[in-house]
């Protein structure tokens, strides 16, 4: 082929590679950069450019008057409490499903697996209302529960996965020194699918973390508000102090962002061993 | 072995906790939310028990907006597959193929997918802000003033600013699950074929995009179920509006739920938003035939 036209070629790749990349960050950029502004700067002066003065009172304003620091320690409770419970839950169900001989373990599997395709909604009414019954409503509870319910389909999916490829000699042999079954499961299975269960903690993760739908329909106490609801209430409170609300908006995401720098490739992995299903 | 992997007492303290949870949090709810669908409630006076009323209104009394809301759903649904996805493919296939930056280009597409919604939803509604908005001056910067919209209030174009969004949230997660699966395609495959004299597109075309037609079956599936059960983006930009412009099911149900205290009403639509995606699914599976090839 060609040389000139080869390089011709590659120029427009990169260009069209860049201008996409741009449009994916350029928002990301303006958000950060206007969260260390004032209005003065981010209406007329200086909507596109750097800060200039920084301005990191907006971050002191929403974390002390804005509660954010509050939401944050609320998100991190509901997310860790669901991540611990799901993991247990799952583990325990994948390894009685994959690993144990019963005539109804495939029937059970099936029936886990139906979840991952059931959407959050249709479960929304009914939730809220056992919810308030029960006096769960407006406690960690109220989202700990569902988000556990919804997390264990695709765990066990997962799970189910990982501990059918573990070769029956390592429970034998264990079976062997005398192990009881639950000795097995905790000292011998559960270390050897941990790489899945990394996968797994961080699916959970960005799904609670991330969730609106049940977070502003089952909270409602200032004191229990997750970071999406909590959010949601600054909108009002930040109306026309833009600095302040981008404030909290890159506080709710710099935790997400730098689990993200420090394990990109897990966090890939989890979203594509999700999807190999077909 | 055997026995104690038999051991029922084990089976059952293994498995029955997460039964337990899984039926009664999301298997149960489905069977009351069918019931609910039946009633006319406001969730806490008397129900009346009126049968399929709500399905019927909801289909044909346009005040609903019901059909309005599938109908904006299904655009969705289409933008995605039609659009979305293509670009995404494109975008993987360009940059597995041995590229400079190729890690970085992944990572910058994909950013936005672990953002919260909630957050993107804020933030662009401060990009599409008519005075202050960074799309308006951006535009005015550019020379393009003539663009400038009200992005969000003009109900003929606050459906497309609100889908752009989405398009632009989800790219990358498409982006990323086909890159993963052309990264899986043995490179033997393509060695072969290049000594065949095949160039960058053919190797594209007639080895990456039929060896990754089952991941392709994911994507679609994954936008089209996502696309029905849309509702955090939508809620925080527009919540529907203006004068209903951007309603899709999700929202009418929130709606009905929580404003007009429609208790029967919003189940209606969770069952048929429930009903939709068990349809599509099993749709998709059927009549999306693909090979699946082991390497």
């Amino acid at each position: 082929m060609n040389r000139t036209k080869q390089n011709v070629r590659k120029i427009a790749l990169y260009a069209g590679l860049i201008l996409i990349a741009l449009v994916q960050l350029f928002p990301l950029y303006w958000l950060f950069t206007f969260s260390l502004k004032d209005n003065m700067q981010i209406f007329t002066t200086n909507p596109l450019g750097l800060p200039n003065p920084y301005r990191f009172e907006n971050f002191a304003d929403v974390l002390q008057r804005g509660q954010v620091a509050s939401f944050l320690l609320n998100s991190l409770l509901v997310t860790t409490a669901t991540i611990a419970v799901s993991t247990v839950l799952s583990t325990m169900a994948a390894y009685a499903i994959a690993r144990m001989k019963w005539k109804w373990s495939n029937t059970a599997l099936l029936f886990f697996l139906m979840g991952m395709m059931i959407p959050l909604h249709a479960t929304l009414v009914p939730l809220f209302i056992f919810l308030k019954r029960t006096n769960l409503y407006d406690t960690p509870f109220a989202l700990i529960l569902p988000y556990v319910a919804f997390a264990i389909p695709m765990a066990i999916y997962i799970f189910v996965g990982f501990f059918k490829t573990i070769p029956a000699e390592m429970e034998e042999a264990a079976c062997l020194d005398g192990m009881s079954i639950y000795g097995i499961f905790v000292k011998i299975m559960v270390p050897l699918i941990r790489p899945a269960i990394a996968t797994v903690a961080i699916f959970t993760y960005l799904s609670c973390w991330n969730e609106l739908m049940f977070a502003i329909s089952f909270i409602s106490k200032p004191q229990w508000k997750t970071l999406t609801v909590g959010i949601m209430g600054m909108v009002g409170m930040y109306a026309t102090n833009w600095g302040a609300l981008g404030a909290g908006l890159v506080v709710a995401t710099v935790p997400t962002l730098i689990i993200y720098l420090l394990m990109s490739g897990e966090i890939q992995k989890s979203f594509t061993t999700g999807a190999i299903k077909g | 072995m055997d026995k104690v992997l038999r051991d029922r007492r084990a089976i059952a303290i293994f498995i029955l906790p997460a039964l337990l949870v899984f039926s009664s949090v999301v298997i149960l709810p489905i069977a009351f939310s069918g019931y609910y669908s039946l009633l006319e409630w406001n969730g806490a006076g008397k129900s009346t028990f009126i049968g399929l009323s709500n399905y019927l209104e909801m289909f044909t009394n346009p005040s609903t907006y019901f059909v309005k809301g599938i109908v904006n759903s299904a655009l969705l649904a289409g933008l995605s597959v039609f659009v979305q996805i293509p670009l995404a493919l494109g975008l993987a296939l360009l940059i597995s193929h041995g590229i400079r930056l190729e890690g970085f280009f992944r990572n910058v597409y994909f950013i936005p997918v672990i953002i919260s919604t909630t957050v993107i939803g804020q933030l662009w509604m401060k990009i599409y802000h008519p005075n202050n908005g960074m799309l308006n001056i951006l535009l005015t910067d550019l020379g393009l003033a003539a663009l400038k919209r009200n992005w969000l209030a003009d109900p003929s174009i606050s459906l497309g600013a609100a889908f752009f969004v989405l398009i632009w949230q989800y790219i990358g997660y498409h982006m990323l699950l086909m890159y993963s699966a052309i990264k899986a395609i043995p490179t033997s495959l393509y060695e072969a074929a290049e000594i065949d004299g095949c160039s960058k597109s053919q190797l594209s075309r007639h080895i990456a995009i039929p060896l990754i037609m089952p991941m392709i079956k994911v994507c679609v599936t994954f936008a089209l179920i996502g696309s029905l059960k849309t509702f955090d983006l939508i809620y925080v930009l527009t919540k529907g509006g203006p004068i209903h412009a951007t309603e899709v099911p999700t929202t009418l149900m929130f709606a009905n739920i929580f404003l007009n205290y429609r208790y029967g009403m919003g189940s209606a639509m969770a069952i048929f938003i429930l009903v939709e995606c068990l349809v599509l699914t099993v749709f998709v599976q059927r009549f999306f035939k693909v090979e699946n090839y082991e390497f």
